[in-house]
């Protein structure tokens, strides 16, 4: 920078990006978030070289490069492979803090779902500790028609 | 074209809030000084590669809004969206095809113009998990969790990192925070998301880098003696996150292994002698260490605190102060690979390492270190 340029008083043009969007979810999410909304029931797609049941369901299996084609319903409770207690209030956080994340495998599952788990304690959660998923109706057909995760014994 | 070495290297300060500064202004900075560093014009540079992501700078084809102060036009000018060490790769590769002698890199962000939590929840998936609220923040608390969990490392271990690196910085003129703390400090600072501290977390920051790299039949009229490209590779690991076991990092131990075969290093702990990783947060550090091989698994927070990875320990790492002392995304990488060349020439003042002759340097794109590109360097041929 110039030192002439130091005598300049700092300008600032503030604005904000606001584009409408829209994502088509696709058949594989869509039949998962439309079992989710109407039946309460969270299915995964297997995967028939490897066999891991991927939830949430992809169409394709990274691994082996194939496409999964078998869909199967999975528990709605599983156990905490790991988390975390958001404790700031950071701007991409919808609820108030503390808020607790985390990666969810649930049985019948090879893969973790994110999500939030809520009724606890904070300091209580750990991983390896086994969760019930909770549903919403009125969130429709979003990955929030599980509003939540609650602890179980 | 066999061989390419690095040499030309430049850097704008790293700074919270350049409030003096556009991307472009930032740009023409420290391509000029890696054109002087090199001693060239830009009448020798054959061609330009430019680093950026259009979100955080809030345009469309942000790359292209930089090529006019990185002396771009009318010459072929590409552009990578990532880590600017995927953009140095780009840049060899385009030597290595014998189409051109020369390539200027530059990689550039300011994360002080837009809000990082919005910026980074925008990286998870839109359908399954984006209104989750998540960030690069409480995405890698997580892997921290899971991290510690399974190897026993502690959250002193953690701070230790912080206390190492932010010390480091004292010397480094450009870093933006230079800090005497102590393990205490990191502790007893706010919790952001557990277990990371405000301490065990980089800084948000603006900043720019630049680099040249030279085919080797280029070299000979450059002012400082080149760097060579030993070695580089990248490997990325899947998408979503609860794909992965988040503890470890195999893509980074794919693209090391492929790096140090390339390379020539079987003994990676002795053939390196000095490492600039990404540390974003604490436990990076440390996890990228195991993971690269560069100590054993989980052993990387009980060989911190023997002072191992100090300036004058077995493997001095992010002597310049790291990501934790300044981390303008996008840049990062570029500035580990510049800062691992400064310390091959000896250039590094107070941070100088003893004698190295070979660094590696790391880049990360994606949440949780979901890709990673390692880099060895040499000052001898």
């Amino acid at each position: 920078m110039s030192s002439l340029l130091k005598q300049v008083e700092p300008m600032v043009y503030s604005s904000q990006i606001s584009v409408p969007y829209t994502w088509w979810a696709g058949d594989t999410a869509g039949r998962f978030l439309k079992t989710l909304r109407d039946e309460q029931t969270i299915m995964g797609t297997r995967c028939e070289s490897c066999n891991r049941v991927f939830v949430p369901p992809r169409k394709t299996c990274p691994a082996c490069f194939t496409e999964n084609e078998t869909w199967t319903a999975v528990s709605d409770e599983g156990t905490v492979v790991s988390f975390t207690v958001a404790r700031r209030q950071l701007a991409a956080i919808a609820q108030k803090v503390p808020v607790i994340y985390a990666l969810i495998r649930l049985d019948g599952a090879d893969t973790a779902l994110l999500h939030t788990i809520a009724q606890a304690d904070p300091d209580d959660a750990k991983i390896g500790m086994r969760v019930r998923a909770c549903f919403s109706k009125k969130a429709g057909a979003t990955i929030n028609a599980i509003s939540h995760f609650v602890p179980i014994d | 074209m066999d061989s390419a070495a690095i040499v030309g290297v430049g850097m704008t300060a790293i700074e919270k809030n350049k409030i003096r500064d556009g991307f472009a202004d930032m740009a023409w900075e420290a391509v000029n000084l890696a054109l002087a560093d090199a001693g060239m014009s830009i009448d020798d540079i054959d061609n330009v590669v430019t680093t950026s992501n259009d979100f955080w700078d809030g345009r469309t084809i942000s790359c292209m809004a930089v090529s006019d102060a990185s002396g771009a036009r009318e010459k072929n000018v590409s552009c990578v969206e990532g880590d600017g060490t995927f953009g140095a790769f780009y840049g060899l590769t385009r030597i290595l095809s014998g189409s051109y002698g020369t390539t200027l890199v530059t990689a550039h962000s300011k994360g002080s113009e837009s809000v990082s939590s919005l910026i980074t929840n925008a990286a998870f998936d839109p359908i399954y998990e984006r209104a989750i609220g998540m960030d690069m923040v409480s995405a890698c608390a997580m892997q921290a969790n899971a991290y510690m969990h399974r190897t026993g490392t502690t959250a002193e271990q953690l701070a230790r990192v912080s206390v190492k690196n932010h010390g480091n910085a004292m010397h480094n003129p450009k870093a933006q925070l230079p800090m005497e703390i102590t393990v205490a400090d990191v502790l007893a600072s706010e919790m952001i998301c557990d277990p990371l501290h405000k301490l065990d977390c980089s800084p948000v920051s603006d900043g720019c880098c630049a680099i040249i790299i030279a085919g080797k039949d280029r070299v000979s009229d450059t002012a400082k003696p080149p760097v060579w490209i030993k070695g580089t590779a990248f490997c990325a690991d899947a998408y979503h996150l609860g794909d992965r076991d988040l503890s470890r990092a195999p893509a980074l131990t794919r693209a090391t292994k492929k790096a140090f075969d390339m390379a020539g290093i079987t003994d990676p702990v002795t053939q390196i002698h000095v490492a600039e990783l990404y540390d974003a947060f604490t436990y990076q550090e440390l996890m990228w260490l195991e993971a690269m091989g560069l100590c054993a698994d989980g052993k990387a927070g009980p060989l911190l605190e023997t002072g191992a990875f100090d300036i004058d320990g077995r493997l001095p790492v992010n002597a310049s102060g790291g990501l934790l002392s300044g981390h303008p995304v996008i840049a990062a990488g570029l500035i580990r690979m510049a800062e691992v060349v400064r310390q091959l020439r000896g250039e590094t003042g107070g941070v100088q390492v003893k004698n190295p002759t070979v660094g590696v340097a790391h880049g990360v794109n994606g949440l949780c270190g979901q890709s990673h590109c390692v880099w060895v360097l040499s000052s001898e041929f």
